[in-house]
C-alpha cells in the first residue's frame, strides 16, 4: 500500500479500517542469498539497498528483538556531514543526499528537518579549528559557514554570550544540517525493504556464525540454522561479541552513552547546538521536548543504562549554554550501547572470513550515516569489493597505520 | 556506581580515572608490528567479568584493578595494581 494525503483522507472517512500492517512478519526460510545480522538503521537500510540497488531479494535482515531496539531508536537524531577528514567526508555528504531525497525514496515520512547544526566555539584556537574544518568541507562541496559572535546572536539570541569563562565567540554552521525522526527512519527502511521483497524476521538472535574452509556457510539462530553465502553484521553496540562468533577479535570496545528529553515547552530552539566548551548537543523535537546529550560515561558498559555523574555532568553544560533551562524538569533518560573504535570512525569492509562482512564501530555518530551506511555496506556485500565512499572504511586500516583519525588522538575508544 | 577502593573504602566513581583492559600486557619494544597492533587495539570487549584499570584520581591515587561485570556494573574483587603483579 502506498502512502499519500489522498489515502490518509480516504482512510479519515473509512475510521481507519483499510490500513494494513506495514511489513510483513515471515517465517525466516531455511536459505538466503545474503543475511544481515541486526534491525537497526544500518542494517534495514542495507536489506533495502541491496534489493533496490543490486536485484538482491532473496535476503533477511535477522534482529534479536525488535527492529529499532537498539540505538537506532535511542539517539538524538542529529544529521550532518560535517567531517574534516577525505575517508569521512564524501561519505557522509552522499548520506546527505539520501537524507534529502529520502521519504519520497522509501514512501514513508522520515521527518527530515534541515533546521541547521551550529557547532559554537569559545576561543581563538577553537575558531582556527572550526575555520579550517569549514574549509576542508568546502572543498568536498559541502556547506559551511563561518559565523562570529554577532552572527550566533542574530540567529540565537537566548544562549549565554557573555559566560565569564566560555563566552561566546562563534559558531560553524552547516544549515543542510539537522534532524531526522529515528522511529521513522527505521520503519521506512523496514516497510520498504519489505514491498522489495526481503524478509524481516524479528525475535531472531544469532548465537553463532557457521564457516567452513575460511568460507562463510550461515548463521545459528534461536530459530534454527539459516544458510547463506553472505553474512554482513550490522549490529552497532554487539559487533565484538558477533564478530567472535567467527573468531574476529575487533579494534572496538563497547561503551554506553546517554540522552535526555526535557518536559515540553514553548519552541525556543529552532537549530541543533552543539556548547564546544564541553561535550553538549540539544535540539527542540516538534512535541517541544528539548533533546540533549554529551559524553560516553566513560567505562567499558553493555548496561543499556547510565550513571549519575555524566548526568550531573551534562545538566551543567546545558545550563551554562542556555542558563533559562536550569528549572526545567527531565522527563525521561536512557542509555546506549555503542561501538566505540580506536580511532573514532566506522568499518565497512570485508573480513577475513569469505562472504562475512562487517559494519561496526559507529561510536556515537551512526544515526547520520544510516542511509550511507546501508547504500556501502550492500555495495560492499552485493560486489564483494568497497565503493569509493567507504574504501578508507577498512579493518586493518589500525594494523596498516591508515587510520581517520578525525580528532589526531591516537588510539582510544572515546572519539568519535 | 561506587567503587570500593582497598584503602579508602566504597567511593563515587566520579572519583576515579578509567584506564581500560588490565590484562594487557605491553610487548617488548622489538616485538613485531602484528603484536602491537594487537596490544594498542584489539580488545577482548566480554558482556560479563572483565578486569579493567581504575586510578583513584580524586582519593589514594592508587591504580587499582577492579573485576566487575560490565552487563550489570557489579563489582566482584578491587585490588591494589601493585599487589597484582604483572601476569594477567
Ligand atoms: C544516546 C545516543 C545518542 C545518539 N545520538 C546520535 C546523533 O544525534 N546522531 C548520530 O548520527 N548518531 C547518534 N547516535 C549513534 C547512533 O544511534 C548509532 O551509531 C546507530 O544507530 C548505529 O546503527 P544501527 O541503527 O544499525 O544500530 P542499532 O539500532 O543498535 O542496531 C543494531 C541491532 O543489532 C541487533 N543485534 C545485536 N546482536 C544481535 C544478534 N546476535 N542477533 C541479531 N541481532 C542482533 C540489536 O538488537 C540492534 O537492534 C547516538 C547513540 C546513542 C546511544
Ligand atoms: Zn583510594
Amino acid at each position: 500500500m502506498s502512502y499519500s494525503l489522498l489515502r490518509i483522507a480516504r482512510e479519515a472517512l473509512r475510521g481507519g479500517s483499510g490500513w494494513t500492517r506495514a511489513w510483513r512478519d515471515p517465517q525466516p526460510k531455511p536459505q538466503y542469498d545474503a543475511i544481515v545480522v541486526g534491525g537497526g538503521g544500518h542494517g534495514l537500510a542495507t536489506g533495502y539497498y541491496l534489493a533496490k540497488e543490486h536485484s538482491l531479494t532473496n535476503v533477511a535482515v535477522l534482529e534479536k528483538g525488535w527492529i529499532g531496539s537498539g540505538n537506532a531508536g535511542r539517539n538524538t537524531t542529529i544529521i550532518r556531514s560535517n567531517y574534516l577528514l577525505p575517508g569521512n567526508e564524501p561519505f557522509y555528504e552522499h548520506s546527505m543526499k539520501l537524507w534529502e531525497g529520502l521519504e519520497q525514496d522509501l514512501n514513508f515520512n522520515t521527518m527530515v528537518s534541515q533546521r541547521g547544526v551550529l557547532n559554537l566555539f569559545h576561543s581563538d584556537a577553537a575558531r582556527d579549528a572550526a575555520a579550517r574544518r569549514g574549509n576542508a568541507m568546502r572543498l568536498h562541496g559541502v556547506d559551511a559557514e563561518l559565523l562570529d559572535t554577532a552572527g550566533v546572536r542574530a540567529m540565537l539570541p537566548l544562549l549565554a554570550f557573555d559566560a565569564a569563562r566560555f563566552p561566546i565567540k562563534g559558531g560553524l554552521l552547516q544549515r543542510r544540517g539537522g534532524t531526522a525522526r529515528h522511529d521513522a527512519v527505521v520503519w521506512g527502511y523496514a516497510r520498504a525493504a519489505d514491498r522489495r521483497g526481503v524478509d524481516i524476521v524479528q525475535n531472531c538472535e544469532v548465537t553463532g556464525i557457521r564457516v567452513a574452509n575460511g568460507q562463510v556457510q550461515g548463521v545459528e539462530t534461536t530459530r534454527g540454522f539459516i544458510s547463506a553465502a553472505k553474512v554482513g553484521l550490522a549490529c552497532a553496540g554487539h559487533s565484538s561479541r558477533v564478530a567472535a562468533m567467527a573468531g574476529l577479535r575487533l579494534p572496538i570496545e563497547s561503551h554506553v552513552l546517554q540522552a535526555f528529553v526535557s518536559e515540553g515547552v514553548k519552541p525556543m530552539l529552532d537549530t541543533v547546538v552543539t556548547f564546544g566548551a564541553g561535550h553538549f548537543y540539544i535540539s527542540q523535537s516538534d512535541k517541544g521536548g528539548l533533546v540533549f546529550g554529551g559524553d560516553i560515561d566513560g567505562y567499558n558498559s553493555y548496561a543499556q543504562r547510565g550513571n549519575m555523574p555524566l548526568v550531573e555532568d551534562v545538566a551543567e553544560a546545558c545550563v551554562a549554554l542556555l542558563p533559562q533551562t536550569s528549572r526545567l524538569r527531565v522527563l525521561r533518560s536512557w542509555g546506549g550501547i555503542m561501538d566505540m573504535s580506536m580511532d573514532g570512525s566506522p568499518i565497512i569492509d570485508r573480513t577475513p572470513v569469505g562472504g562475512l562482512y562487517l559494519n561496526a564501530g559507529w561510536c556515537y555518530g551512526g544515526f547520520k550515516a544510516t542511509p550511507a551506511s546501508g547504500w556501502c555496506f550492500a555495495h560492499t556485500i552485493a560486489r564483494d569489493q568497497a565503493h569509493a565512499l567507504n574504501a578508507a572504511m577498512r579493518l586493518d586500516r589500525f594494523a596498516t597505520g591508515a587510520v581517520i583519525d578525525e580528532k589526531g588522538a591516537g588510539a582510544q575508544p572515546n572519539l568519535h | 556506581m561506587r567503587i570500593p577502593c582497598p584503602h579508602c573504602g566504597a567511593r563515587g566513581s566520579e572519583e576515579f580515572l578509567f584506564r581500560g583492559a588490565a590484562d594487557l600486557v605491553r610487548p617488548s619494544a622489538d616485538a613485531s608490528a602484528e603484536t602491537w597492533h594487537d596490544y594498542v587495539h584489539l580488545r577482548d570487549n566480554p558482556a560479563g567479568q572483565y578486569n579493567e584499570l581504575w586510578q583513584h584520581q580524586h582519593g589514594c591515587r592508587r591504580w587499582l584493578v577492579v573485576t566487575r561485570n560490565t552487563a550489570t556494573h557489579q563489582i566482584f574483587a578491587v585490588v591494589d595494581s601493585a599487589l597484582r603483579g604483572r601476569a594477567a
